[in-house]
């Protein structure tokens, strides 16, 4: 079998770390091939080399079994490798045509576009690879599965041959998935070769035909896809077996503790972002907000935590009308925030681990009195605790907190935050972009604070988490929550269905 | 030259490392900065070489006038003084993420401030006069710093347009006090004398050292501790490293940002207080020649550091009172010595080029 990729002994260091380990990477012509790993473990970067943007230490690279040198994206593109990356790089201002076409523009006379002729191109790229769009939208007005869909085109269009794909499912409804996992398939049988970026297993499984294993730098294996099992590969990416399922021994109580009466607000292009939100969530329970993102999902936690106004209807905490109070206050009354964006709103980048654990704490006994002096040797002893207590991995409590993992970062928000004893956490995407050890970390403190009576509203974009935690699933569709549902008596079908705004109570 | 003095007397070497080590400045931080004031009087040379002065002697001169004797020391402290005020303001706001680029008004408002005290009572004691003149030319500051802090959280003016704009303000309306209502007898447009009670000693005869630079030096100790031991100082840089993440944990970054910019303006008006009280003793109009502006200069190179802002003033200080003496002695144009401090920042503010130095000298530390 002939190789579309053979990379050899790939070697590649940054300062502290071996990103990649002698790595020898192959896939074979018109295979979709999954690239698994832990967030850290070396995929991006392994790519990065592949699409030239990063050049390795050391090792070889074949194309076609000819051996290349990578040195930049534009050579990449010549030897027919386009990558869609996780952030799309698209003009949302210009149409899918002039996006694809951009950097190669085909021109009348040199000097004028020909813009049928690319619209026509365009046609026939999108019908023969069966990735619908209408060339002359906008970019800015279509969804994000339609906005990927483009980002293939524009790769295709230029020649891929190999297409590498970055976490492509991260933003995606199930439907969505769906979609493109029967585009990726077609692709297969035009006789294109795909790598496909994944920490989700099963999307790994249920795409690709051989899947090749990263972790800490270095191969952990290449497997068949029929021939391994989420479990397997699950322990082969972290060397040993993850337990996916949580235990839910629900105490009923009908103590609302976060109550949400037709909230209303803007997003930040002053457009309705919230029209109407009501919901309630109680004493020993996990509130699951599923929903496509964009779809109200981020203002209404910002509402929540006072960093945006609510232009009507009222929150009430413990029984306490907290409607466009300050974050303060709420904090003050037992609330508890993990953000979505960890490293913006999360933590300070640039403070220590100690002066991140105390965040929000700075200002209260033990640590202080007012605007005076700050207690630092309480606050090293407390953080030394919440280091040993949360398994934080850092050098000491001095250390910078940009220093540490994203896996490492969010254990030290969630040891800040669930510390604090809080009656009600609101957690958003609480596990993004997180490994399997630090995702099934903070899923189990989340169910361990849900049995200690804390209520838990719990925003993902992620169905499978949604599913696995929550007490009772809401469903946010434009800014309104059109369906709550027990877990127990909806399938995913039913969600997906609710999500893509197909169906409402 | 550091890799000179190592060489040479390695204990001597020891000694120095020991003393920076304790100023908080390991000798390794402060290569680039020593780079590149070392390059900037190479470039200089240069510059007078073409134009006909001979760079030795009138290097000489300006080093032996800025540190060669008492005088020389105390006119090089004396101008110093002003700057390191306006330094560490400039540094304070920008720790809370704001660029006051204003200490020249707040220090000409808190002068005038504080001449104001100072002239209008004649029978209060010391401990009280004095203290008070201070206060308020701190206050003054303060609240020159706080009209910009205002706009800035009401109506979202930035800080830069609102500071700068303010100076001109300021520097108008002290020329006006001191040119109508406040005019003393005679064509100088100043104020009268202000009373000795309210007078800051001058502590290094016959120099017009006064005791501004002890409060210059506490203040920037103080405004170390402040930043690094204190609660407020703890939210100012949570709110000047990331506003997002401070406001989700419930510290009001309104708040933050114009407490931040009241002291930084304090701290400006405080430094117009001393130049009045101690050096000049009336509000004279043109007073500073842009203390304000060398502030930002100065925090800069200083590393926006407290106690590299000291350092920094210092040089600062001796490259004017060291210049005079040079341009008395070998008639070189003090022009050389504006170029000299704009080269240094320049420099400084090229740390790529500086790095680029380092690597080709072969500095191994």
């Amino acid at each position: 079998m002939s190789m579309a990729v053979r990379m050899i002994d790939i070697t590649k260091s940054f300062p502290g770390v071996v990103a990649n380990d002698s790595i020898s990477f192959l896939v074979e012509k018109g295979e979709i091939h999954g690239l698994l790993g832990e967030n850290g473990a070396g995929k991006t970067v392994l790519m990065s080399i592949l699409y030239g943007l990063y050049r390795p230490d050391r090792g070889q690279i074949y194309i076609d079994e000819k051996e290349v040198k990578v040195d930049n994206p534009a050579t990449a593109i010549k030897l027919g490798i386009g990558m869609v990356h996780q952030h799309f790089m698209l003009v949302p201002s210009l149409t899918v045509a002039e996006n694809i076409i951009l950097g190669r523009e085909p021109t009348k006379n040199k000097v004028l576009l020909d813009m049928d002729k690319i619209v026509n191109d365009i046609k026939g790229f999108s019908e023969r690879y069966r990735l619908k769009v209408d060339p002359k939208v906008l970019i800015y007005t279509l969804p994000v599965g339609v906005q990927q869909r483009v980002e293939i085109l524009k790769a295709l269009y230029r020649g891929a041959e190999i297409l590498i794909l970055d976490e492509p499912t991260s933003v995606l409804t199930p439907q969505e998935v769906e979609e493109l996992f029967k585009a990726i398939r077609a692709l297969k049988e035009q006789g294109k070769t795909i790598i496909f970026i994944s920490h989700k297993l099963k999307e790994v499984l249920a795409i690709c035909d051989r899947v090749t294993v990263l972790k800490r730098g270095k191969v952990a294996g290449t497997v068949k896809a029929e021939e391994t099992s989420p479990g397997k590969l699950a322990e082969m990416m972290v060397g040993r077996e993850v337990i996916f399922t949580y235990e839910k021994k629900r105490v009923k109580s009908e103590e609302a503790v976060l109550k949400v009466e037709g909230l209303k607000a803007i997003n930040d292009r002053k457009l309705p972002a919230l029209n109407g939100v009501t919901f309630e969530v109680c004493k020993f329970e996990i509130l699951g907000v599923a929903g496509v993102e964009g779809n109200g999902q981020t203002e209404l936690v910002e509402v929540l935590m006072g960093l945006r106004e609510a232009t009507a209807g009222r929150v009430f905490v413990d029984g306490t009308d907290v409607t466009n109070t300050v974050t303060g206050e709420r904090i003050e009354l037992g609330v508890s925030y993990v953000p979505e964006d960890r490293r913006k709103r999360g933590l300070i980048l640039d403070f220590s681990v100690m002066e991140n654990l105390i965040l929000g704490k700075h200002n209260k006994y033990p640590f202080a009195k007012g605007w005076i002096r700050l207690n630092f040797e309480k606050a090293s002893d407390f953080a030394k605790g919440l280091i040993q207590e949360f398994s934080i991995k850092t050098p000491s409590e001095d250390a910078p907190a940009r220093n540490l993992s994203g896996g490492t970062q969010q254990r030290v928000i969630v040891a800040r935050e669930f510390s604090r004893k809080p009656k009600l956490i609101i957690a958003s995407q609480p596990t993004r972009g997180l490994d399997v050890g630090a995702t099934e970390y903070v899923r189990k403190k989340l169910v361990e604070m849900r049995d200690q009576g804390c209520a838990v509203l719990l925003i993902s974009a992620d169905l499978d988490e949604i599913w696995a935690l929550s007490d009772r699933i809401a469903v946010m569709y434009e800014g309104e929550v059109v369906a709550i549902r027990d877990p127990g008596k909806t399938s995913e079908l039913e969600l997906g269905l609710l999500m893509a705004g197909g169906k409402r109570d | 030259m550091i890799e000179g003095i190592r060489r040479v007397n390695p204990e001597a070497w020891h000694t120095l490392r020991e003393i920076l080590t304790k100023l908080g400045l390991s000798v390794r931080k402060i290569l680039p900065e020593t780079i590149a004031i070392i390059t900037a009087f190479l470039i200089g040379a240069i510059a007078l070489l073409i134009t006909g002065y001979p760079p030795v002697e009138a290097y000489s001169a300006m080093i032996s006038g800025a540190f060669g004797d008492v005088f020389g020391i105390g006119q090089t402290l004396t101008q110093a003084t002003p700057i390191i005020f306006t330094a560490l303001a400039f540094l304070f706001a920008f720790k809370s993420g704001l660029f006051n680029i204003g200490a020249e008004g707040q220090l000409l408002v808190g002068a005038f401030a504080s001449a104001l005290i100072g002239i209008s009572f004649n029978n209060l004691p010391v401990y009280i006069h004095l203290p008070l003149a201070l206060l308020a030319g701190a206050l003054a500051g303060g609240f020159w710093g706080f009209i910009p802090a205002v706009l800035k959280v009401k109506l979202g003016a930035h800080e830069v347009i609102t500071t700068m704009m303010l100076s001109y303000v300021a520097s108008n309306l002290t020329s006006y006090m001191v040119n109508y209502p406040f005019k003393a007898p005679g064509w100088v447009p100043q104020t009268i004398v202000v009373a000795p009670s309210a007078e800051l000693p001058r502590i290094l005869q016959p120099t017009q050292l006064s005791a501004s630079i002890i409060i210059a030096v506490a203040l920037a100790w103080f405004t170390d501790y402040m930043l690094k031991k204190t609660t407020l100082g703890y939210e100012v840089r949570a709110v000047g490293l990331n506003p997002s993440a401070a406001e989700s944990s419930g510290i009001s970054v309104k708040k933050g940002m114009i407490l931040a910019l009241v002291i930084s303006g304090a701290i400006a008006g405080l430094g117009g207080a001393g130049e009045v009280l101690g050096v000049h003793r009336r509000f004279i109009e043109g007073f500073s020649p842009g203390y304000g502006w060398d502030g930002l200069a100065v925090a800069l190179i200083g590393r926006l550091h407290p106690v590299g802002v000291v350092f920094a003033a210092i040089l600062f200080g001796a490259l004017r009172s060291g210049g005079m003496v040079m341009t008395r002695a070998t008639g070189v144009p003090l022009d050389i010595i504006n170029m000299l401090q704009a080269l240094v920042v320049i420099l400084i503010a090229a740390p790529k080029l500086i790095r680029y130095l380092l690597k080709r000298g072969g500095f191994k530390w």
